[in-house]
């Protein structure tokens, strides 16, 4: 049976077929599909750890426990759980191990565009890299088929047109996997000093093994036709470039990317007359090339930044123009992505920019408290990292600095590693006042569970993290717990934490608008009272727009009633309405 | 031969149950079909953009500038944004709705002005009130489903096959309102 999947769909899919038994993971736009999908099947064990190390180490744990086991994450996740995945490179694996990482090429939804082939090639890991639904679903399946028999982990590299992308794909049965004996091995499995250097003689070993699989595996293919121009490529910039050349090029396809062949790469640059190396980010094949001898063409025409196009091919190999277009002729606003109605990060940064406040930012839907008219947020580094920089800040400018500096981070981002930050602070005697936007969900990556929600990925209950009580546990002694739609009471606590000599947790509770259980009822509509202050318009809310004449006006069909607006006008002059 | 649609809108909108619909439609007359969709921070608010491509072999996802067919935009704005993207003789059907973007309520930029006229000057365009339509088949959100209608219109797939695929993609308390939409804009 053929359907229509997302490349992520396919992922699961291609792991539940490979019998697998674990699956761990933390949300990270473009990877999280891949987990929420794999709780559609009952057989396997799924969980969202609080950070992609845990997740990675729940994996690992699972295969040397014999099972078939994946973890998934976003490129910046796969960061995070580096430290693991070097060692278990060399520890090797019981049941079959997979790592599933998704980069983001044009960084549609992140912070940086690194390209995580380097992480194969530097932790030694096998990587694998499908060009469309199908192969994710074929790839991953074979994965783990190429973990156990390598004794190896696998990474499967994705980006994001094929972890979002839909093509069809040709559904399998679940294989009949047993799970592994279990056997206590310190040689391999304890990986101190002495052990360990024995392994890193299997791991090289295991590598030239991989090399010489490379050389007719049949995840890299040949596809000889015109031989005039010859492409070496890998997922979707092949889409790409069969797009752009079609049969007027022939094409060297690598489905494994790491380790790369030398024979297979060397017979198909003798065969045709030019060879183009076409990769999205860094040029890891043509690096490769190169080191061979190979005369390749690269980076030298194609751009290191963002997502290829199979226009930009065409145009850079054969010198062919654009389709005719109808171009724009005037400059148009940009339509940035925005805090939505009914957010409860609107009425921390309304708060924060009133009082003028220094803003160690985080990673979630509350970095766009970054963005005009709300625009506080000061930094955004990585997961975390509000609570940590905002402690080497005041470390670094004193007292009185401190006091107009917070940090803000998400309930799901604060789980993940701000914890250990607030922990740093208490530690050290920093004075810091950390704000935790506790919206009862992780939102950002479309409403998955955490530590803090009390349900699992599968919407059982369990036992629920108090962010309260374990604030006090680490040694805060200041903790409160406020409604940020409470913009008064909010701002004054703001002021008496900020100007404590002493560290603080402020809480902000209030769920996010687009959860089910929020039912916020009618919507605001302005009154012939409005003076057209424009108090209500400092929200930043997509709802409230401004009329030519100056009047206030709210759009009925993005107003959820929230009423944020209704406590910030100075005249009474919105009224709720059914 | 590869046809091109590319639906665009405000995050929030519905553009992914649109395109969803499409794909699915397609692949029931046996195309091989490819949709490019947007998650994540972009979809707060912002504009998204959806590509659906079907013919024989689809190989890219992506739709790339003067290649569209069609263009299918939920909002005014959108539709003046996406603009380049139609082929020449292609077909924009645009829903009338303004929706100001921050930039324009900060008053750091403004709407632009009659863009329906800038864009009936230079290109096919069918301009459909789908908001009024969809509140008059039951709910301001099926906007989508109307503008699938309008599409639905302009493509060689016949109308039941359409209906089969909104009876299988939409939630079944949703249904009669969505089908009504769908007629609404079909039968504009």
């Amino acid at each position: 049976m053929k359907k229509l999947m997302l490349g992520n769909a396919a992922v699961a899919q291609g792991a539940y077929e490979a019998g697998v038994r674990v699956v761990a993971s933390y949300p990270g736009t473009p990877s999280t599909e891949i987990t929420e999908n794999i709780v559609k099947y009952d057989e396997i064990y799924a969980e969202w750890s609080p950070n992609e190390k845990v997740a990675a180490e729940v994996a690992i744990g699972a295969s040397i426990g014999g099972a078939r086991a994946m973890s998934c994450m976003k490129h910046v996740g796969l960061n995070v759980m580096a430290d693991p995945v070097f060692t278990v490179s060399y520890t090797g694996v019981n049941g079959g191990l997979v790592f599933c990482v998704a980069d983001d090429p044009g960084m549609h939804s992140s912070q940086n565009e690194q390209d995580s082939r380097h992480y194969a090639k530097a932790s030694k890991i096998a990587m694998l890299e499908p060009a469309n639904s199908q192969e994710c679903k074929e790839y991953t399946r074979l994965a783990f088929d190429l973990s156990e028999e390598f004794d190896t982990p696998v990474f499967i590299r994705l980006s994001t047109r094929i972890s979002h992308s839909q093509s069809l794909v040709e559904i399998g049965e679940r294989a009949d996997v047993e799970l592994k004996e279990y056997e206590k091995n310190v040689g391999k499995y304890v990986m101190m000093p002495a052990n360990a250097v024995k392994r890193h003689v299997v791991v090289e070993d295991r590598i030239k093994k991989l090399t010489e699989f490379a050389e007719t595996s049949s995840f890299n293919t040949v596809e000889m036709n015109d031989t005039k121009i010859g492409i070496i490529t890998s997922g979707i910039s092949y889409m790409y470039a069969k797009e752009a050349l079609g049969d007027n090029a022939s094409y060297l396809k690598l489905g494994m990317v790491y380790p790369l062949p030398e024979k297979l790469i060397r017979d198909f640059a003798e065969k045709v007359d030019k060879v183009y190396v076409i990769e999205e980010l860094d040029p890891i094949l043509e690096d490769h090339c190169k080191a061979l001898g190979i005369e390749v063409i690269g980076k030298d025409i194609f751009t290191l930044l963002g997502e290829y196009t199979p226009t930009m091919i065409k145009s850079a190999i054969l010198g062919s123009k654009a389709p005719e277009s109808c171009e724009l002729t005037e400059t148009i606003p940009a339509r940035p992505p925005v805090l939505c109605p009914g957010c409860p990060h609107r009425g921390v940064f309304y708060v924060l920019k009133k009082l003028g406040l220094v803003v160690s930012g985080d990673i979630g839907c509350y970095t766009l408290g970054a963005i005009p008219p709300l625009a506080s947020v000061d930094t955004t580094i990585c997961m975390g990292a509000s609570v940590s920089a905002a402690l080497g800040m005041a470390k670094a400018r004193g007292t009185e600095f401190n006091k107009k500096l917070v940090s803000v981070i998400g309930d799901s981002t604060f789980m993940h590693s701000g914890i250990t930050g607030l922990i740093d602070i208490v530690y050290n005697k920093g004075n810091n006042t950390v704000i935790i936007l506790d919206n009862s969900i992780t939102g950002m990556t479309g409403h998955q569970d955490n530590p803090t929600t009390g349900y699992t990925i599968r919407g059982e209950e369990t036992k629920q993290v108090n962010l309260l009580t374990l604030c006090k546990a680490v040694g805060i002694e200041h903790v409160t717990v406020a409604d940020p739609f409470d913009i008064k009471n909010f701002e004054k606590i703001v002021k008496e934490e900020t100007n404590r000599e002493e560290p603080s947790v402020i809480i902000a509770q209030r769920p996010c608008a687009l959860l089910k259980t929020v039912n916020y009822k009618g919507h605001c509509t302005v009154t012939e009272n409005c003076k057209k202050c424009k108090m209500c318009m400092k929200l930043g809310c997509p709802a409230i727009s401004e009329n030519a004449d100056g009047s206030i006006k709210i759009d009925l069909t993005q107003c959820n009633g929230c009423g944020l607006c209704m406590n910030v006008c100075p005249f009474d002059a919105i009224k709720k309405e059914d | 031969m590869t046809k091109k649609i590319m639906i665009v809108g405000v995050g929030g909108q519905g553009t992914l149950l649109a395109s969803r619909i499409l794909g699915n439609t397609v692949i029931n007359e046996g195309y091989d079909v490819k949709v490019s969709e947007v998650h994540g921070m972009s979809q707060r608010g912002g504009s998204v953009v959806t590509y659906v491509k079907y013919g024989d072999e689809v190989y890219s996802p992506i739709i790339d500038k003067g290649e569209a067919d069609i263009i299918l935009a939920f909002e005014m704005l959108e539709a003046y944004r996406a603009m380049p993207f139609l082929k020449k003789g292609g077909k924009l059907i645009v829903n009338t709705q303004e929706i100001d973007p921050m930039p324009v309520i900060t008053g750091a930029m403004d709407y632009p002005e009659n863009i329906a006229d800038k864009l009936k000057e230079k290109l096919d365009v069918t301009l459909v009130d789908a908001l009024s339509l969809a509140e008059k088949a039951g709910n301001f959100k099926a906007v989508n489903v109307v503008l699938i209608g309008v599409m639905a219109k302009s493509t060689d797939i016949a109308y039941e096959k359409w209906i089969e695929t909104i009876k299988t993609t939409v939630p079944p308390k949703f249904l009669d309102i969505n089908l009504e939409a769908f007629n609404l804009g079909y039968n504009l």
